[in-house]
C-alpha cells in the first residue's frame, strides 16, 4: 500500500494556499469601472493599438453610432473583468482535461484488453479520481457564467443575442439551459463510468472469477462511444463557444488530442515518481518506453490536427474563419507559436531516439514541456475571445495554475493511497509483469 | 573457405530464445539464426551490434525535406509564380503552409524507400539471388541456429540437444 508522504501533502497544500492568494489578487485588482480600466491600460502599455473586437461585423448595432471610444473603453473594461475569470477557467479546465484524457486512455486499455498496461491501472484510476472535484469546479464556473458573474461566454448575454442575427439562429442549441443540461449529462456519464469501473477493478481482486473483469470490458467499450460524442460536444460548448461566430469541424478531435497527450504524460510522470519512491517494483523500462512512445506519437497527432485546422482556414481565407487566426497571430504571437514548438518540436527531438524513451529523467523533462505547452494551448483557445489583447501571464494566471496543480496532486495521491498499487487478480497481470520490448 | 557447421532446429521462438541465451553463456559464437518471422529481442540475445539504419533513415528524411523545399520553390515560386489561395505574395515562406503536406510526404517517401534500399544492399539481397537459408522449413515453421565447429562437435551436440532442439545436422558450408 502506498502512503502519501508528508512532504508531498504539505507541498500540495502550500501550492493551493499560494494559488488561492494569486486567484484572490486577480479578482481584487480587476477594475470596477471604465475609468479604472482606462487607467490600468494606460499604466500597462502606453502604446497599445486597436482592440480586436471579435465578431462585430454581424452585430446590427454598429459601434460608430454611440461613438467608438466609449464602446471601446467599455469593451476593455469587460476584458479586464474577464481576466481573473478566464485565468481560473483555463487552469480549471486544463487539470480537469488531464483527468479526462487519462480516463479515455484507461478505457481504451480496458476495451482493447491490453496485456502490457494492467500494472498501471491503479495509477490511471488514481489520476481519474480528479474528474470528480475537477468536473464539479468547471461546472460551477459554467453555472456562474450563466448567472452573469462574468462575460466569458458572450452568447449568454440576452442583450448581445438581441442584436446579433447569427446568435439568434444558434439560440436553439446555444442557450444557457440546454448548455447546463448537456454539461450535467456529460459530467454524470464520465464520473459514473469512472466510479463504476474503479469499483469493478477493486472487486476483481477479491473475486473468484473474471466476471468483474468482463463487465469492465463491456462498460469500457460502451463508455468510449459515449466519450467520443460527449467530448466533441463538450469542446464546442465549453471552448469553441467563447467565440460563438467561429467554428471548426475538427475542433473536438483537436481538444481530444490535447487532453490525451497531457493525460498520458501525467501517467508517465506519476509512474516514474512512484517508482523513484520504491513502489511499483514490477513496472519496468519497457512500460515507461511504451508511455513515452504514446507521448511522442500523440504529440505528432496533435500537431497534425493543429496544422490541418490552420491550413484549411489559411488557404480558404474566408473572413469569418480567419479572424480566429488573425487574432492569435497578431495579439498572441509568442504564446501561439511557442506552443507549437513546445508541443511538437520539443517532444519530437527529445523523444525520437528509442533509448531516450527509457531514461526516466528525460521523460520527465519532456513531460514538463508537453504539459506547459498544452496549458498554453488551452490558454490560446480561451483567452483571445475573452480578454482580447489584454492578456498577460501574471499573478492571476500563475496563481490559478498553482491552486489547481496543488489540488490535483493532493487528490490523486490521496486516491492512490486508498488501494494497493498493484492489481492482483487481473487476468493479464502476469503478461504485464513480463512485458518486455 | 569451406567449414563445418552444426545446425540446430527449433519449432518455437521462446525455446529458441532460451537456447540462444544458453549457447551465449557457454561462450560459443553463433554464426546465424534463420527465422520464418522476426523474433523480438533475438538480436540483443545474440549479441549483435545495434543497427544504424535509423541514423541513415533520419538523414534520408532530411534529404527528402530539402528536395521538397527546393522543388516547390522552383515550381511554384520561381519558374511559374502561382497565386496561392488569393494571396499573391510570391514568397516561399509566406506560402509555406500550402507546401507542408508535400514537405511531409517527400520526407516520408525518401526516408522509407532509401531505408529499404539500404537494408537490401546491406543484407546483400538483390533480384534472382540464390537463397542462403539452409533448409526450406525456415520459411515455414522452423528456426535454425547455426554454429561453426572448431573440433568441438560432440560438446556442441550435447549442449544443443539439451536446449530443446528438435533436430541437429552437421553441414559443410562456405562462410563469407
Amino acid at each position: 500500500m502506498y502512503t502519501i508522504s508528508n512532504r508531498l501533502k504539505m507541498g500540495s497544500i502550500i501550492l493551493m494556499v499560494v494559488g488561492l492568494l494569486g486567484i484572490g489578487y486577480g479578482f481584487w485588482t480587476a477594475p470596477g469601472t471604465v475609468e479604472e480600466a482606462k487607467e490600468m491600460v494606460a499604466d500597462h502599455n502606453d502604446n497599445h493599438g486597436a482592440v480586436t473586437t471579435h465578431g462585430d461585423e454581424y452585430a446590427t448595432e454598429a459601434h460608430e453610432d454611440e461613438g467608438h471610444d466609449a464602446a471601446h473603453d467599455e469593451h476593455v473594461l469587460h476584458q479586464l473583468q474577464n481576466k481573473p475569470w478566464a485565468a481560473l477557467y483555463v487552469a480549471a479546465f486544463f487539470f480537469f482535461m488531464i483527468a479526462l484524457g487519462v480516463l479515455a486512455f484507461y478505457a481504451v486499455q480496458r476495451a482493447a484488453q491490453a496485456g502490457w498496461s494492467p500494472l498501471l491501472f491503479r495509477v490511471m484510476e488514481g489520476i481519474t479520481s480528479y474528474i470528480v472535484p475537477g468536473g464539479i469546479i468547471v461546472f460551477v464556473i459554467l453555472v456562474l457564467s450563466v448567472m452573469h458573474m462574468n462575460h466569458l461566454f458572450v452568447w449568454m448575454d440576452a442583450d448581445v443575442v438581441a442584436h446579433d442575427v447569427l446568435l439568434q439562429g444558434k439560440a436553439g442549441y446555444l442557450n444557457p439551459t440546454f448548455f447546463l443540461i448537456r454539461a450535467a449529462i456529460f459530467l454524470a456519464g464520465w464520473i459514473g463510468y469512472r466510479e463504476y469501473s474503479r469499483k469493478l477493478s477493486l472487486a476483481q481482486d477479491e473475486s473468484n472469477d473474471d466476471s468483474n473483469f468482463k463487465m469492465n470490458f463491456r462498460i469500457s467499450a460502451a463508455f468510449l462511444v459515449f466519450y467520443l460524442i460527449s467530448e466533441s460536444i463538450m469542446s464546442w460548448d465549453w471552448i469553441m463557444s467563447v467565440d460563438p461566430h467561429w467554428f471548426s469541424t475538427l475542433f473536438g478531435w483537436y481538444v481530444f488530442a490535447s487532453m490525451f497527450v497531457s493525460g498520458i504524460t501525467v501517467i508517465a510522470m506519476v509512474t516514474i515518481y512512484l517508482k523513484s519512491k520504491g513502489y511499483l517494483e514490477q513496472v519496468n523500462d519497457s512500460h515507461i518506453h511504451d508511455l513515452a512512445k504514446f507521448m511522442f506519437g500523440i504529440s505528432i497527432f496533435w500537431t497534425y490536427l493543429w496544422f490541418s485546422q490552420f491550413m484549411l482556414i489559411w488557404y480558404a481565407n474566408i473572413p469569418e474563419e480567419v479572424t480566429y487566426y488573425v487574432t492569435r497571430i497578431e495579439d498572441y504571437n509568442l504564446p501561439f507559436f511557442a506552443m507549437v514548438a513546445m508541443n511538437f518540436l520539443f517532444p519530437v527531438l527529445l523523444l525520437m531516439n528509442s533509448d531516450y524513451k527509457r531514461i526516466n529523467w528525460f521523460v520527465i523533462m519532456a513531460g514538463i514541456v508537453i504539459l506547459a505547452g498544452h496549458y498554453m494551448d488551452v490558454f490560446n483557445m480561451i483567452m483571445p475571445s475573452t480578454v482580447g489583447d489584454q492578456w498577460y501571464i501574471g499573478i492571476p494566471e500563475i496563481g490559478a495554475v498553482l491552486f489547481f496543480a496543488g489540488l490535483f496532486v493532493f487528490w490523486i495521491f490521496r486516491a492512490l493511497a486508498s488501494a494497493p498499487l498493484q492489481p492482483t487478480r487481473n487476468p493479464f497481470i502476469e503478461e504485464s509483469k513480463h512485458f518486455h520490448y | 573457405m569451406a567449414s563445418k557447421v552444426i545446425q540446430a532446429y527449433y519449432n518455437d521462438d521462446d525455446v529458441l530464445m532460451h537456447a540462444v541465451k544458453k549457447v551465449k553463456t557457454a561462450k560459443h559464437h553463433i554464426e546465424e539464426v534463420y527465422c520464418p518471422f522476426p523474433v523480438h529481442g533475438l538480436d540483443k540475445a545474440m549479441g549483435l551490434a545495434p543497427t544504424r539504419i535509423a541514423i541513415t533513415s533520419f538523414m534520408y528524411g532530411c534529404v527528402g525535406l530539402i528536395v521538397a523545399i527546393v522543388m516547390m520553390n522552383y515550381i511554384m515560386i520561381e519558374d511559374w509564380p502561382q497565386d496561392i489561395g488569393g494571396k499573391p505574395s510570391f514568397s516561399y515562406i509566406e506560402n509555406m503552409p500550402a507546401f507542408v503536406p508535400i514537405m511531409f510526404e517527400l520526407t516520408v517517401f525518401f526516408a522509407a524507400h532509401l531505408m529499404v534500399i539500404t537494408f537490401y544492399l546491406r543484407s546483400r539481397l538483390w533480384p534472382f539471388k540464390k537463397a542462403e537459408n539452409p533448409d526450406v522449413r525456415t520459411t515455414d515453421d522452423h528456426f535454425v541456429m547455426e554454429i561453426e565447429i572448431h573440433n568441438n562437435e560432440s560438446e556442441l551436440k550435447d549442449l544443443l540437444s539439451d536446449t530443446g532442439a528438435v533436430e541437429i545436422n552437421i553441414a559443410e558450408k562456405n562462410l563469407h
